[in-house]
């Protein structure tokens, strides 16, 4: 029992990371039907940028990780306009392929940066843990937690009540008719990147708590993307319930599959996420919470 | 041809206020001419009607004056839109909707998973201050509306539908308002409830060109009409007037008034005939 609830702890606070890099997916989606590949290099690039500005510049954690997330922030910002932009109105799979590109340039950059060793950061949590009764639970795990509903729970906000934020579902479910009441659909395309490379940067901090990074950590944030088309490409709630899906399963496996399932080999968990988003799709091929059209017109 | 003058500049005392197109020509994808030239002029505060078969180019019109020809690959190759004496026709969406120019699209288009306030706050985007106000007047135009306030708009009826639309394009305080084909799909009582809401709204001041194919409907309450076909304005003439045109009367009214699906067959071989231009 123990052992389920530690696993549970650790799947939550991974699966928190994933929802993090699904909301930087669907947002995207949403606002302008782009799938962008490109949150794998968003997500390392943020959280080397943590590192340069913790540890190699020595600021404050906190003030790092805010100026991290401005970075984030500023370079999707840049990647919207000066790529993405003006693509638009061509063919989905060509501006999929561009993102592709983005990711493999960020990613290199970063390496680069990064070098060959792993570099850490000087977060608060560290591999700290506390009990609760018997169950050991890693600080970073409920610091990852709290992050994500944070994060749900501002965009819930921020999409409810805010006037920019109407205006990206307005554009998201029908963007000629958002254009005939002056919304500026640039503005939007504009802002849900912004939005994503924030969170693909916060995502990233979070991936370097612990253990740090190393020229392979990018890799992390391509599970995001079973979860999200777990819950549907469309949908915010989806891309949260698609996550925590992915993280937990992907936690129980790395407690339980070598005893009960052995003849799977080692790191069958890197896998789980492929394997649970399978038999979803199999038979809810939108999804567990996205639109069932393909598009609409 | 006098009359027509005077009521172009405004009438009496008018100051000329208005929305003109002249000689528009767009072309989409760079190679199909849509509009061939079309010259329309809408004053402000009265109703202007525009008919037209399907495929005129009644639709393009509308998107050249909202800045919506972009999205659709279209272009103006020819001509200008001038609001007020001003060149407009530059602009994007957004800065159109700022000058007081307000589209309800064909199909109402309203955002079918939000809801109804949702809709209107929408409608609102590009003039956030004075909403309270605004909501009020649009509550109390489409008190259904106000009734169904925290309903999702999916599930409103067509006619709900329809007046959601018109409210979420009045949230931006328009001075001219662009509707079209608002009686389309609409049960009879229902298209008379529409047209007794524009009449209501055109009293308030804002100007309104009505694109419908229901010209019964359309010339019953507007002061000018337009038809245009094939790209062309075929007749502009004050609507009393067109009302009375015997071709008009063919192609439209008797249209209203007989079977609609016989007529419409006859209708179809009828222009096949003879055309208004040619
Ligand atoms: N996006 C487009 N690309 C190419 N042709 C178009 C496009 N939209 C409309 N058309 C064509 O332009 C003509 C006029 O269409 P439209 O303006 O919708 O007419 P109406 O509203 O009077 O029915 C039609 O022949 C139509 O096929
Ligand atoms: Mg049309």
């Amino acid at each position: 029992m123990t052992r389920l609830l530690q696993s549970l702890a650790a799947g939550v606070g991974q699966g928190s990371i994933y929802a993090l890099l699904a909301l930087a997916f669907v947002i995207i989606y949403k606002s302008m039907r782009v799938v962008n590949f490109a949150v794998p290099g968003m997500m390392i690039l943020g959280a080397y940028m943590v590192v340069y500005f913790g540890n190699v510049l020595g600021i404050n954690f906190w003030i790092a990780l805010l100026l991290a997330i401005l970075v984030g922030a500023v370079v999707a910002f840049l990647i919207e306009r000066l790529a993405i932009r003006p693509m638009i109105g061509k063919p989905v799979f060509a501006i999929a392929i561009i993102t592709l590109g983005i990711d493999v340039l960020l990613r290199v950059v970063t390496s680069d940066l990064i070098g060959t060793n792993i570099r850490n950061i000087r977060d608060p949590w560290g591999l700290k843990t506390f009990n609760l009764g018997d169950v050991v639970i890693q600080h970073r795990r409920v610091a990852m937690v709290v992050a994500a509903a944070l994060v749900c729970g501002l965009l819930f906000l921020f999409f409810r009540y805010s006037r920019i934020g109407l205006a990206m579902r307005a554009t998201a479910f029908d963007q000629e008719a958002a254009l005939t009441l002056g919304i500026s659909v640039g503005t939007v395309f504009a802002l849900s990147w912004v939005i994503a490379g924030g969170l693909s940067a916060l995502a990233g901090m979070f991936v370097a708590t612990g253990s740090g990074i190393d020229q392979q950590s990018a890799f992390v944030a391509l599970k995001a993307l079973p979860a999200v088309i777990l819950g549907g490409i469309d949908s915010i709630p989806g891309a949260v319930v698609g996550a925590l899906t992915v993280g937990i399963f992907e936690g129980l496996s790395n407690t339980y599959q070598i005893q009960y399932l052995p003849f799977l080999g080692q790191n069958f968990a890197q896998v789980v996420p492929y394997v649970i988003l399978f038999i979803v799709l199999l038979v809810r091929p939108y999804g567990l919470f996205g639109t069932p059209e393909i598009e609409r017109v | 041809m006098v009359a027509t003058l005077g009521w172009k500049t405004g009438g009496p005392g008018g100051a000329g206020r208005l929305l003109a197109v002249e000689n528009l020509e767009v072309v989409y994808d760079e190679v199909v001419l849509v509009l061939r030239g079309v010259s329309l002029t809408v004053p402000e505060g009265k109703i202007v009607a525009l008919l037209g078969g399907n495929g005129a180019g009644k639709t393009t019109l509308l998107r050249a004056l909202t800045g919506l020809l972009d999205i659709h690959d279209g272009d103006i190759t020819k001509g200008s839109i001038s609001l007020n004496g001003k060149r407009v026709d530059n602009l994007d969406a957004p800065r159109l909707v700022r000058q007081g120019i307000s589209q309800v699209p064909e199909g109402r288009r309203i955002f079918a998973e939000l809801t109804v306030e949702e809709n209107l706050r929408a409608g609102a985007h590009s003039a956030p201050t004075g909403i309270a106000d605004r909501f009020d007047r649009v509550y109390s135009l489409f008190p259904v509306l106000a009734q169904r306030r925290k309903g999702t708009a999916g599930f409103l009826s067509g006619g709900e539908q329809q007046m959601l639309a018109i409210g979420r394009a009045l949230m931006s305080d328009p001075r001219y308002l662009l509707l079209d084909e608002p009686s389309l799909g609409l049960a009879p009582q229902l298209v008379q409830q529409i047209r007794e809401l524009i009449v209501e709204i055109n009293k308030g001041g804002t100007a309104v060109l009505l694109v419908e194919q229901n010209a019964h409907m359309a010339l019953s309450i507007s002061e000018h009409g337009y038809v245009m076909e094939n790209g062309r304005v075929v007749m502009d003439k004050p609507s009393a007037e067109l009302q009375q045109d015997d071709d008009v009367k063919e192609f439209y009214l008797g249209l209203h008034k007989e079977g609609e699906l016989q007529s419409f067959r006859h209708v179809k071989h009828y222009r096949r005939r003879k055309r208004w231009l040619s």
